[in-house]
């Protein structure tokens, strides 16, 4: 099993992941350059990760001009395939905007960037991620202007109804409040994933906290999860 | 080759040299350089690279005189675009600070965004990837509307730029004081870090190698940004709005990388960012350095407005370009590297062996002038300003403590105290910069006095701040200089790291006011002396005069940004009280000393009082005892007595940690200038009670006296009487300054 990593002009956490990946979690890690379309390498194996960042420099919308890069071609084909992908931040923004997954992302209520460590719970277990991480409550950072999920009527109700909500805001304690929401996110949604359970997306960043170094692991259970064979 | 020979264009009036910054004498000194009267375009770069910003010609006698050397230093203050220190295990520490002050104060989003753009590109310029942004803000007061709008805008510009830059903004300091009221100082500094070997120059040479501009198109923005920089702001300056410039943070991202990338191929000679005066600041330092001369064919370059002249392509301070020059023949392997991440690469020019800089437009000499003749340390004239005691010394001198009534309720002031804008959490700032991108802050999950951050691949870390507090150096300005650069060194030790070097940015009103420069050079010679002390070496920095509105001049502010070195993550040291039980010990004298303090300063009133005390002997030996103590780990946390006074020390490490703690005072003392007073060389550590003998042992020789304990509980108790318990008082601290800038 390896991991590829996406990198889009103005991608800036695509080496964070790497670390993340390579260092902490003693993965094989490929980066691929955006105007590449060579995926053959990758089989439903594999993950192909969606760094962070400002691809493009956030233009038109976060995400909207890095779906029409040669390489998501090729992403869409692959999750089409049952490949797994998961995006962080702008990496689910993109997701979002290319259609993999449903709804978009919109600025923060507060019209601010924001970053901080935020708690998130998971809330189901018949998904890759929340098989492994269980009702744990984990610490998070996230770093975002435009983290706040939202999503038609109709949609949020498939979303529920399909159990595709993979991880809410919560307090420490695991409540989820309006308080602990730090964007203003419908349903304090912080991550959800396809019907199909093989593309995730989340603002939340994992690969910020998977080292000993900076005094967080909880990070390591989400990004493991990807590392197990189907 | 273009075959003209001599400029065309007619000679400038003394009327346009003037209009443009430049004096009488200064003209005369060009005529005399050139044997010719300039034409416009070329007193137009005489103006911009004789101006304060670019020539230090008021500053530079004095700066000659801070300690340049050290055996950490691999290149010379002022001799790249960065100072680049050694820390060992084959890496260099690039860093630098810089001003962007007055772009800030009129377009606060812009200006401060253009700022972090332009200390970056200092950085990677140099081939060093910049690992850590901080910065050093000072405004008017909170409730003012002006100060809200300025600090929204220049908090928004610098979240703006360095979060998409994917660089993160780790620390710094924020000051209200109404004497920024017209003039806020936005300070900027950045740290990269770089393989020993892997540096580029600033240089050009070889004759016939080429000369590529690189990176975004040339606009009309920012022209004369550097003279504009180098006059006081007034009423009229928002009609200068063209001076500042624009940033595309994502067009610097890509010119990030790729220049990085272009290192790689060995083809490059020399590369250098281009901030201030653009073009001809690029051409003529590189030139200078290398001890060559250009063509450079202006009409080659790539262009965002139609019908620029010459004059406008050579002043432009257009953000994320560099210039480029490459060993002739390997052009395409430079190409290559642009093209992938979509960056113009334009060949503009060559290197010639004569040392002049000649500037074409279709054919024809616009402009023909020495490269030496325009830089600092060449022909750039150098001036000693007068200087004068200044007369508002006699109210500080006149101040008596004794007038001061001690208050009855010492709970409400320390309440009051800990919600004042300037010793407040800033949290409502920092959580709009993105802090932890890069995965190297450590300060997130365990805080500590200066950051420390890790460098991947590598054991060692760093330990980095930005420190001043100008209200001493108001009141003391050589005293409050060597307070600035020992606090900085303090965090930096209290921390577990060791201070390396130092870049300084010096705000200082306007320096043909005898008083302003007064406070400069006072200054200097503080800084110097304490740099001595410390083995800091100054590695470079940024000078910015003129800051003063209609109300006069800001408190004078040379601002220290110090890094340091961690040899491994282990020696880290939180500010944080760690377990309940745990003995705290004040390791220094505590004094009956509340000079120049927030309480004394904002409660009590008081706007002249002397800088606290301070010893350079005393704070060196205390430094020398806090590393020795981290070193045998013999302290569970180290946090430095700064603004707000011990009190406030000691909540600081109780918020961050949720344990409370219980604190005795001395008889025989004012007990409002034990709690906050600001007497300076004190730090407050906590010491695991089984250790407390050895801990005892090892400060021998330090003054040192037992505080208190950490409590079991979140209960803060003075003297025996419970002052309350934390949520309360975490909630009006990280609140109050949110509810005054949105209020």
């Amino acid at each position: 099993m390896k991991f590829g990593i996406i990198v889009f002009p103005g991608s800036n956490c695509d080496r964070d992941m790497e670390h993340a990946l390579r260092d902490d979690l003693e993965q094989d890690v490929v980066m691929l350059w955006h105007k590449d379309r060579d995926l053959s390498a990758f089989d439903v194996d594999d993950c192909l990760v969606l760094p962070g960042g400002f691809s493009y420099g956030d233009y038109l919308r976060c995400g909207a001009l890095a779906r029409f890069s040669p390489m998501m071609e090729q992403v869409i084909n692959f999750a089409g395939r049952g490949g797994k992908v998961l995006g962080i931040c702008n990496g689910f923004q993109i997701l979002c905007e290319s259609g993999l997954l449903p709804g978009v992302l919109l600025q923060n209520d507060h019209q601010k960037f924001v970053c901080k460590n935020v708690f998130l719970k998971s809330e189901h277990t018949d998904n890759i991620i929340g098989d492994n991480v269980g009702a744990r409550v984990l610490q998070i950072p996230v770093a975002h202007g435009e983290g706040r999920y939202h999503a038609d009527t109709k949609t949020m109700q498939s979303l529920r109804e399909n159990r595709q909500i993979i991880f809410r805001y919560c307090n420490q304690e695991g409540e989820v409040h309006l308080s602990s929401n730090p964007n203003g996110a419908t349903d304090n949604i912080a991550g959800i994933c396809n019907v199909r359970r093989n593309v995730y997306g989340m603002m939340p960043h994992p690969e910020r906290a998977t080292s000993e170094v900076l005094g967080n692991m909880d990070g390591r259970s989400i990004l493991e999860a990807f590392t197990y064979m189907n | 080759m273009p075959q003209n020979s001599s400029v065309t264009a007619a000679p400038a009036s003394l009327e346009q040299a003037l209009k443009l910054g430049l004096l009488e004498e200064e003209f005369e000194q060009i005529k005399s350089i050139l044997g010719r009267s300039p034409n416009f375009n070329e007193v137009a770069m005489y103006s911009v690279m004789w101006s304060e910003h670019c020539s230090y010609k008021n500053s530079i006698k004095w700066l000659k005189t801070l300690p340049r050397d050290g055996e950490r230093l691999l290149v010379k203050a002022g001799e790249e675009n960065a100072g680049l220190v050694d820390i060992g295990g084959g890496l260099g520490c690039v860093f630098k600070i810089e001003s962007h002050n007055h772009p800030s104060a009129i377009e606060p989003f812009q200006g401060a965004a253009t700022g972090v753009g332009g200390i970056h590109r200092d950085i990677f310029t140099m081939g060093a990837r910049p690992i850590a942004a901080l910065n050093s803000l000072r405004f008017g007061l909170p409730d003012n509307p002006k100060t809200k709008w300025l600090v929204k805008g220049i908090v928004k510009g610098i979240g703006h730029y360095g979060n998409c830059f994917g660089v993160p903004t780790l620390a710094g300091e924020v000051y209200f004081e109404d004497c920024y009221q017209t003039n806020p100082l936005v300070n900027a500094m950045s740290v990269g870090i770089v393989k020993a070997g892997e540096t580029v120059s600033a240089t050009s040479y070889g004759a016939g190698n080429p000369v590529f501009i690189v990176g975004a198109a040339t606009g009309k923005d920012g022209i004369g940004g550097a003279s504009f920089a180098s006059a006081d702001i007034t009423e009229d300056s928002a009609e200068q709005l063209p001076s500042v410039q624009v940033g595309d943070p994502f067009e610097e991202k890509k010119l990030l990388e790729a220049c990085l990338e272009v290192i790689q191929t060995g083809a490059i000679i020399g590369m250098q960012d281009m901030g201030a005066a653009g073009i001809t600041c690029s051409t003529s330092e590189m030139s200078a350095k290398g001890e060559h001369g250009m063509i450079i064919h202006l009409d080659r370059v790539p262009l965002r407005q139609q019908d620029m002249k010459p004059w406008e392509m050579l002043l432009s301070e257009s953000q994320e370009r560099m210039l480029v020059v490459v060993k002739k023949g390997q052009e395409g392997a430079v190409q290559a590297v642009f093209d992938k991440w979509d960056i113009h690469c334009v060949a503009i020019g060559e290197v010639t062996t004569e040392q002049r800089l000649k500037y074409y437009m279709q054919e024809e000499l616009v402009a023909d002038v020495p490269a030496q003749s325009l830089v600092l340390g060449g022909g750039a004239p150098v001036y000693e300003r007068a200087y004068s005691e200044p007369a508002y010394f006699k109210a500080i001198q006149a101040f008596n403590p004794a007038s001061i009534p001690i208050p009855g309720d010492l709970r409400a002031i320390a309440f009051h105290l800990a919600q004042l804008p300037n010793i407040a959490s800033k949290r409502w700032i920092y959580e709009q910069y993105d802090s932890m991108v890069m995965t190297g802050n450590t300060q997130t999950n365990a805080p500590s006095d200066a950051a420390v951050v890790r460098i991947h691949g590598s054991e060692k870390a760093l330990a980095v701040t930005t420190d001043c507090n100008a209200r001493y150096v108001f009141a003391d300005p050589f005293k409050g200089a060597m307070i600035a650069v020992a606090e900085a060194a303090r965090n930096i030790v209290c921390s577990g790291g060791t201070p390396v070097g130092v870049t300084n940015c010096l705000n200082f009103g306007n320096p043909y006011n005898p008083e302003a420069y007064y406070q400069f050079v006072h200054a200097v010679k503080g800084m110097g002396e304490a740099c001595r002390k410390f083995e800091t070496p100054v590695t470079g920095g940024n000078v910015s005069f003129y800051n003063q509105g209609p109300e006069g001049p800001v408190y004078p502010t040379p601002t220290i940004g110090m890094v340091g070195v961690l040899d491994s993550m282990e020696n880290k040291m939180t500010l944080s009280f760690q377990h309940p039980g745990d003995l705290i010990y004040l390791v220094g004298s505590a004094r009956e000393d509340f000079n120049c303090s927030e309480y004394l300063h904002q409660l009590c009133g008081v706007t002249h009082s002397p800088a606290p005390h301070f010893e350079l002997d005393e704070e060196h030996a205390l430094q020398k005892t806090l590393a020795h103590l981290i070193d045998r780990g013999s302290i569970r946390s180290a946090h430095d007595v700064s603004e707000g006074g011990l009190f406030c020390c000691m909540l600081e490490s109780a918020m961050s940690s949720g344990h409370g703690f219980n604190l005795h005072s001395p008889a025989g003392m004012r007990k409002d200038a034990f709690l906050f007073g600001e007497a300076q060389s004190r730090v407050v550590v906590s010491v695991n009670p089984d250790l407390k003998s050895l801990f005892e042992a090892e400060v021998a020789g330090t003054p040192y006296s037992l505080l208190g304990r950490v409590a079991s509980n979140a209960e803060i108790c003075v003297d025996g009487e419970s002052w309350g318990y934390l949520p309360e008082w975490k909630q009006a601290y990280e609140q109050a300054l949110e509810q005054a800038l949105t209020a």
